[in-house]
Order: structure tokens, then sequence, then C-alpha cells
């Protein structure tokens, strides 16, 4: 499989998530985010960092870019998407996600070492998380429905929720499951060097939608 | 400004530099020339009082690739890659406003690293704050710390590492040190001379505002004085990480389709110090039309666009016919790009609005015709810094232990860390914490470096030679604790005000400890920053010089980390450590400090270091932790709280290097490194055997102050600073 990975002015672990992609697939190319064409890739990451500096909002201007009106038409299409933090919050904004990614609990920026439980094998998967915005948010009936229609993709394990997500809710897909956006950092956990290689389960993951 | 009190003085200029301006000038300087002269003539951007003494700093070897002079050193890595380094200070206006000093440093050092061709990735920060029970230091402690990773977050580069101490006479003068690791294809670097007369001066980036005017001359090379924080809050400049992140990826694109000539950053005192530097490095003049610079404010006058130090901005020589392609490529990152002027035969720099000329000097006598000074150095008398008793002398060797825990300076800095994004580039083998030295892979490179920042400006105090050899010592066992091998080394030479004996002497006296240490070890010198004048109403701060280490490792999967792991796993001493109550946290918390420091012996430490090295390398030892503030009962309390994992352990044996028992727990000086792995090994390093690893106590036998703390307590001591750092209430 072939992914893309758009990259924004102010992205900044685009080449991270290039090298996880080239890790974990056939290939990987970046997508400018001036580009209305995918140029042909199979699955889309939209990855972390500052786009637009997250000025206004975190995912507020990067959303209205050719290249995400591009991701809209191939998400509605079936074709896999993974958004990344920064990435995740771009997906909610642009609506292709439920719900909103508010500053952290306790209002400030913090990187550590997270462990996730995937909700659908219950699968434990230790991967950093590095945010100041990354609390997720629903409304109560939204989070009710969420949860019946399987769409909770990875939760914080316990003791592992540190920025006050409601239902310890990390990751979440749309109905059709073949777009997940989640706060932790897959593209940074697929090197044992640098610390874990759980990562690619989430690669995996939405991958296997493709198949 | 006072009422007959000449403009040149307001503006930090001494009577007879004034009249050495009109000299070189044949005429007195109008408002514009005087201000740019102001600036260049400072301190800051002069180094005046530090230029003669650093000469004595040896700065060749064969793997530099680029030295003092340029934005940035650079050593080579092999394959035709190099690593750039430098670390700057950002004390001043850290002090008024901590969020966006420590930031624009941050930004600032960046801009040092990408104007030689290298990408940034990875920062390393070393701050000084007054003690933590200070309302004031909480303050600057949370907004320096928001600030580094506000601006190195947002842009992408990893914060690997670095250091914060907590010290009374940095209560007044916080110390903010940034410094920048850029990696680059060795051919793809640039040098900061402007060449070519007829070529275009393109300012890059952000317009220009009213921020910053001053900064240098005022800020930099004046000593604070209380209620100054209001009145010189408009000086400090703001950054905008954005904009530098979309500057960084433009130039280093010019760069790679090979479009610019020379490159330079905009940092202190602005235009002015780039286009003189520029013209001064290629020997050849520049003209500047300040009604092409791209303003915030409609109504600048030309002196305040000369100094402005708006943030995010850079200087490029391009030729002609490549303007349009480097505009192009600006627009392609949304960043600015505006020709402002263009390379001149001879060698003075015009400025002009409108194509009338407003200032008009010789770059020689701008840029390098500021007089140099001669120190006159006096020791002091004794201690100048005062003393402040927090742990009586009757205290248990346990209490001791937990208060050195405890102690802001060594507890765990997770807190800070912990803001900082210390992963992203995926280059971070070691996460802050984990080993000595932060450590880099270089795939590209095929090898890994190691990173390491220190400086106990507590120590220098005492004996400003011995404890700045101390401080290099410290940069090198850490790299050998990671298997790393020193390429070179830069440092930041923070200290009171030179024109004062003592502070003379202190700046002399570390100086030459930095050069014998460096000579000593064979680290060449490849740059340095010296920021003086840090003195407030109680007197200068601690002489802090900070030095930073770049070191070379084949191969990064072998690095031990500083934790225990083993259950049953030997514990040993390599090295010539001989620990001294003298110049020790353990001092500090006594009140009992004074000018007094043992004169560490420079070749016996480095032969301890290439044991660890090889040792590392080798994939012998199964951690590996110098010993350092809090001596050996800290540096064995650290391993076990990292690891998780208990110890039973006896120093007495210290007593035959002269240590009572305190001093054997307690007591600093260089050269120790605490190991732990399979007996045998470390018997064939030459390691004392001080222990074994296991069980849930820490218990150090040391004669009548033997003692045995619960791993839990240890923990909660060392990890208390969180709870301490947080809340402005005293």
């Amino acid at each position: 499989m072939i992914w893309g990975v758009l990259q924004f002015p102010g992205s900044c672990d685009e080449r991270d998530a290039l090298h996880a992609c080239e890790v974990h697939g056939d290939g990987a190319r970046l997508v400018w985010h001036e580009s209305r064409d995918l140029d042909g890739v199979d699955g889309i990451v939209v990855p972390g960092g500052f786009s637009y500096g997250d000025y206004l909002r975190a995912g507020a201007i990067a959303r209205f870019s050719p290249a995400m009106e591009a991701v809209a038409e191939a998400a509605a299409g079936g074709a896999p998407v993974l958004g990344i933090c920064n990435g995740f919050q771009v997906l909610c904004e642009a609506g292709l996600l439920p719900g909103a990614l508010l500053r952290n609990v306790e209002l400030r920026f913090r990187c550590h070492q997270v462990e996730l439980i995937d909700e659908r094998g219950g699968e434990r998967l230790s991967i950093p998380a590095k945010h100041g915005e990354g609390r997720y948010y629903a409304p109560e009936e939204m989070l009710d429905e969420l949860e019946g229609k399987g769409q909770v993709a990875y939760r914080y394990a316990e003791d592992h929720n540190s920025n006050g997500s409601v239902r310890d809710i990390a990751g979440v897909t749309n109905e059709r499951g073949n777009v997940l956006g989640l706060m932790p950092h897959p593209e940074h956990a697929v090197d044992p060097l640098t610390g874990s290689t759980d990562g690619l389960a989430v690669f995996d993951r939405v991958a296997r939608v493709a198949a | 400004m006072t009422v007959g009190t000449p403009k040149y003085r307001e503006l930090g200029l001494t009577d007879s530099e004034f009249e050495l301006i009109v000299e070189k000038l044949g005429r007195e300087p109008n408002d514009v020339e005087l201000a740019m002269f102001s600036l260049l003539w400072s301190e800051h951007c002069a180094y005046k009082h530090s230029r003669k003494l650093l000469r004595r700093l040896p700065t060749e070897g064969e793997r530099v690739v680029m030295g003092p002079g340029e934005n940035a050193g650079a050593v080579d890595v092999g394959k035709g890659y190099a690593v750039a380094f430098k670390v700057e200070s950002h004390n001043h206006p850290s002090a008024v406003e901590p969020f966006q000093g420590a930031a624009t440093g941050v930004g600032g050092i960046l801009r040092d690293v990408f104007a030689i061709g290298a990408r940034p990735i990875a920062i390393l920060d070393s701050l000084r704050f007054g003690e933590l029970d200070s309302v004031r230091s909480r303050h600057l402690l949370d907004g320096a710390v928001r600030g580094i990773g506000h601006y190195g977050n947002s842009i992408g580069v990893p914060t690997v590492g670095g250091e914060i101490y907590f010290e009374a006479p940095y209560e007044h003068n916080c110390l903010v040190n940034a410094m920048c690791i850029g990696f680059a294809k060795t051919a793809d670097m640039v040098r900061a001379a402007a060449a070519g007369p007829g070529n275009a001066i393109v300012l890059m980036g952000a317009s220009t505002g009213r921020d910053g005017i001053g900064g240098a001359s005022v800020l930099a090379s004046a000593e604070l004085d209380e209620g100054d924080d209001a009145t010189k809050r408009p000086t400090v400049q703001i950054g905008d990480p954005f904009e530098e992140s979309k500057l960084v990826e433009c130039c280093l694109e010019l760069l790679a389709k090979d479009l610019l000539v020379s490159l330079q950053d905009l940092g202190a005192a602005g235009l002015t110090s780039s286009a003189g530097e520029m013209a001064s490095a290629g020997g050849v003049g520049i003209d500047i039309d300040v009604a092409e610079v791209p303003l915030r404010e409609a109504d600048m006058e030309p002196f305040e666009i000369m100094v402005s130090e708006s943030q995010e901005r850079m200087l490029a020589v391009v030729e002609p016919e490549r303007v349009e392609e480097v505009r192009a490529t600006a627009e392609k990152w949304q960043t600015g790009s505006a020709v402002i002027g263009t390379v001149t035969e001879g060698g003075a720099i015009r400025i002009l609005r409108e194509g009338e000329v407003v200032g008009e000097m010789p770059v020689e006598a701008l840029v390098d015709g500021c007089p140099l000074y001669d120190l006159e150095p006096a020791e002091p008398e004794g201690w100048i810094y005062g003393n402040r008793t927090t742990l009586e002398e009757t205290a248990s060797p346990e209490e001791e232990l937990l208060a050195l825990l405890s102690a802001p300076s060594i507890a765990s800095k997770r807190w800070a860390f912990e803001q900082y994004d210390w992963l992203v580039g995926s280059r971070t083998v070691r996460r802050p914490e984990q080993a000595d030295a932060a450590v880099l892979q270089l795939p590209e490179a095929g090898n890994a470096i190691a990173v390491s920042i220190d400086g106990n400006g507590r120590r220098v105090a005492c004996d400003p030679y011995a404890g700045t050899i101390e401080a290099v010592l410290e940069c090198a066992q850490n790299l050998a604790c990671v298997g790393a091998e020193p390429l070179g080394l830069t440092n930041c030479l923070n200290f009171g005000n030179p024109e004062k004996p003592t502070g003379a002497w202190q700046l002399d006296r570390a100086v030459t400890g930095l050069a014998d240490a460096c000579n000593a070890l064979g680290v060449p010198v490849v740059g340095g920053n010296v920021s003086l004048y840090n003195e407030g109403p109680d007197g200068p701060i601690y002489p802090t010089p900070v030095v930073a280490m770049v070191g070379e490792l084949p191969d990064a999967s072998q690095v031990a980390g500083n934790a225990f792991v083993n259950e049953g796993d030997a514990i040993g001493l390599i090295g010539p450590f001989e620990p001294n109550f003298a110049g020790s946290e353990l001092a500090k918390q006594r009140g009992e400090l004074k000018m007094d420091l043992a004169q560490p012996n420079i070749a016996d430490v480095a032969a301890a270091c290439a044991i660890v090295r090889d040792a590392v390398r080798a994939g012998k030892l199964a951690s590996v932790h110098d010993v350092s503030d809090g001596g050996l009962a800290v540096a064995i309390a650290e391993c076990s709280i990292a690891g998780g994992i208990g110890c039973e352990t006896n120093v007495e044996h210290l007593r035959e290097r002269g240590a009572q028992p305190t001093e054997a727990l307690f007591g600093e000086g260089p050269g120790g490194f605490l190991v732990s792995g399979d007996r045998a090994a470390l018997e064939e390093l030459g390691a004392v055997l001080v222990g074994t690893v296991g069980g849930e106590r820490i218990s150090i036998g040391a004669g009548d102050r033997s003692l045995s703390v619960s791993l839990a307590e240890a923990r909660e001591a060392w990890t208390s600073l969180a709870a301490r750092a947080e809340g402005y209430a005293a």
C-alpha cells in the first residue's frame, strides 16, 4: 500500500509520519497542502504538528486547504485516512470525525509515553503522546451513539488519561471505520531504538480497511 | 532621558568611545549612525571585555568544519555530513518577560543553525533561577519552561536535554541559555560573508516592527535595577514559531537549490548587525534602503528599522538573476522576501531612504572598530555570596540523603521536560533522564551523536578555574556514559560585571580553566557566546560558564542507561573520584560555602572516561551514571529510583581517598562513574566494587553514617519538584 502524508505550513511530524509509512507500507510520499490531487495514493495520513501555527483554533485553518477537500472525497470513497494529533484535530474540524479536542485539563503541553487499549481486540499499545489540546470531548448522547456503533477506536489505559478525555477516549473512527483519528503518535513508535514499535499496529488497523 | 546627558551615554557609549567614533567618521555621527554604533559597540555584539580572553581557547581540530566567527560551529560526523551547534544566552529578556524571553531565545539559536544550512534536529537548554521558595523564581521558571516548549514544540524540533539549577544569586538575573544542534550535508553548508558587488540583499521572513528596539544596548549591556521590569518590557521581542517554521523550510530549500550566495540571521541589533557582519566578513560594502523594508508600522524612523529586533528574519545575498526564483520559493512557503539593498564595492555601509543617504559609515569602523579592553582582575578576599542554612549538622544521614534528593537542583526535572516534545524527528534514542547525555541517531551518517550541557555556577564561584574545568569534565563524563567520544565544544559565559575587579577575576580564571581543560582533552572550541553584566541589587550571579559538548558514538543500540537493571548485578565505582565537602550541595544546605574547591586532575579523569566509553561500546555495562551533584549516595539513589530496584552498598573504602564518612556519602568532585553489571566484567575494568543491586531499600554503609531508606521514600523526595514548581503562593 502507498501512503500519502499531507504537508501544511507548520506541520512538524510529517517527516516522521513519512518514515513510519515507509516502514509500514510499500512506499510513501508527501502531499503538499495546496494540491487537489492525491497523486494516486492508497491511504492518507494527516500528520501532527501545528498547521498554520494552530492560530484561531487547532486545525481550524488547515481544514480549508485544497488537499483536505481531496481527503474528504477520498474518505467518502472509503479510502483509509489516519489523523494523528493535529491531524485528528483537523479531521474533527473538517467534520470527518465526530467530537472535538479541548485544552488538556492541566492546561499544559505534556509529552510522555502512554498506554492505549485497542477497543476491538483489547490489545495494549505503548505509544508516545504529546499535546496541549488533546482532551477529547463530545456530548453524552453522541458518545453513547459512538460507543454503540463501535466508533471508539482507542482508550487510554487506567492511569494514562492525563489530558482529561471524556470516557478515556484516545481515538475514534467515522461510522464507516475508514477514517481514524487519535491523539497519541503511532508514527513515533516504529523503531525499537527510539522507544517501541507498537505504532505499526495503528497503521495496520487503518490499512486493513483498504484490504 | 536626563536633561544634559549626551545621547551617546544614554545609549551606553563612553566619552572616549564616542570620541573614537567621531575620529573614525571625521565628523559627529547622526542619530541613525549613533544608534548603529551604540549597538555594534555594545558588549553583546563587540565582546569588548571578553574578546582578548577568548583568544586563549583552542579552536582547531581535524574534525572542525566551521569554527568561531560563523553563525554556529560545526564538526564532521562522517560520510559527508556535519553536525552544527551553538549555545546562546537570552538572560536579560527572560528576566523581564520569561515566556517571550525564553521562546525567542530558542527562535534565535535555531536561526543561527539553519543560517549555515543545517536543519535543526535538537534543542537543549540550561536554566538558572533563584531558590524555588521565591515567588519570582517560580514565575520565571514557569514562564521560561512554557516559552521554550511553546517555540520548540511548535516548530517541530525536539528538546532533548538540559539542566536547571536554583541558587539565590540568580534571583534577579535568571539565566536562559538555549542550544541548538543542526545536521547538514557538509557540501550544502554556507558561510555568512557577503560577496559579489551588484548582488541583491534580500530580507526574508517576518516584517519589521518596533519590538526589541534597543534590546542589545539597553538591556543586554546594562545592569538591571529593581523596578526595571515595567519600563523595559517594550524592548522584549515577541516570537512567532509558525513564521520561523516556514522560514526554516524556505531557507533550507533555497540552500538545497543553491540559490543563495550567503545567509545570515537577524538577532541582536537586527539589520545593523547582520548587514555589518556580512559586509565585514566579505570585505565589501552594503547599501540598504529602509524604504524597501516591509514594516508593521508605517511611521518607523530609519534608525528604528535598522536596529529593530523583530524576530523570524534572515538576510540573504542573492545573484540578481536568481532573485525571482528566491521570491517564488518564499511565496510557496508563505513567508516574506524583499530586495532591500545591494552589495557594493568599497567598504562602506550606507543607509538610504528612498534613495537619499541617511547614514554612511566605514564597515571596518562599525564592526571591528570598537576598542577592546583589558580586564583589571582582583581576587575577592573571601566568599561574597552569603550562606543560608537549611539543613542542620545534627541531621541523620537518611535526612541528609532525602534533603539532597529533593533539592530542586538535584530532583527530577520531569515536570519541565515533559512540557517539551523530546521525540519529534525520530532521532532521540535516549529520553531526558534515561541516560547522562542525550543521544541522537544519524541514520544518514550511519552513527549517532551525544550531547551534554553543564555548568555548576556554585562550584565555579568557589574556584572559577577548577569549577570551569569541572564543567568541561562533567560534559566529557556524560558523553563517556553513553559511549561517545568528544568532537567539539561550545560555551556560553554568563558572568557579572567585567569592569569590576571580582567579575574580571572570575571571567579571567574561568576562561583559563576552559582553555586548559579543552587543551588537555584535545577538544576544540568551535564557538561561544558571552553574557556579561548579570548583576542585580544583591550583587553578581554565580560565575556560570555553561559548557556544551558534542560527541560521536558508532552504534546507538549499545547505549547503556543510568538505571540499575538486574537483581544481583554488581555495583562498582570507576575513576579518580575523590569526594570533597567543599562546594557541595550539602555544604550549601549547611550554609558552609566558601572559596575552596579541590583541584581536578584532568588527565586521570580523561583516562577513566576512555575506560567507560570503551566498556559501554562493548556492551559490558548494564548501567552507568556519573557521580555529580549530591555525591555518591545521590548517584546510587538515582540509579535505584530510575530502575525501580534497591541496592546494598558500602562506600567506606573512600576513606582511603581521604574522605570522612559524610564526605564519602555526599562529597562531590569530578571523575567518578557509578556502574553496574556482571561482577567479573566490572573487576576487569578496574572498578572498585561497592555493592549489589536488589531489594526494596537503598542501603549504603559508611561507618557511623551508614544509612538505609526505602525506595518509595527516595522516589517521593526525588520526584517532589512538580508540586513545588507550580503555584505562585509563597
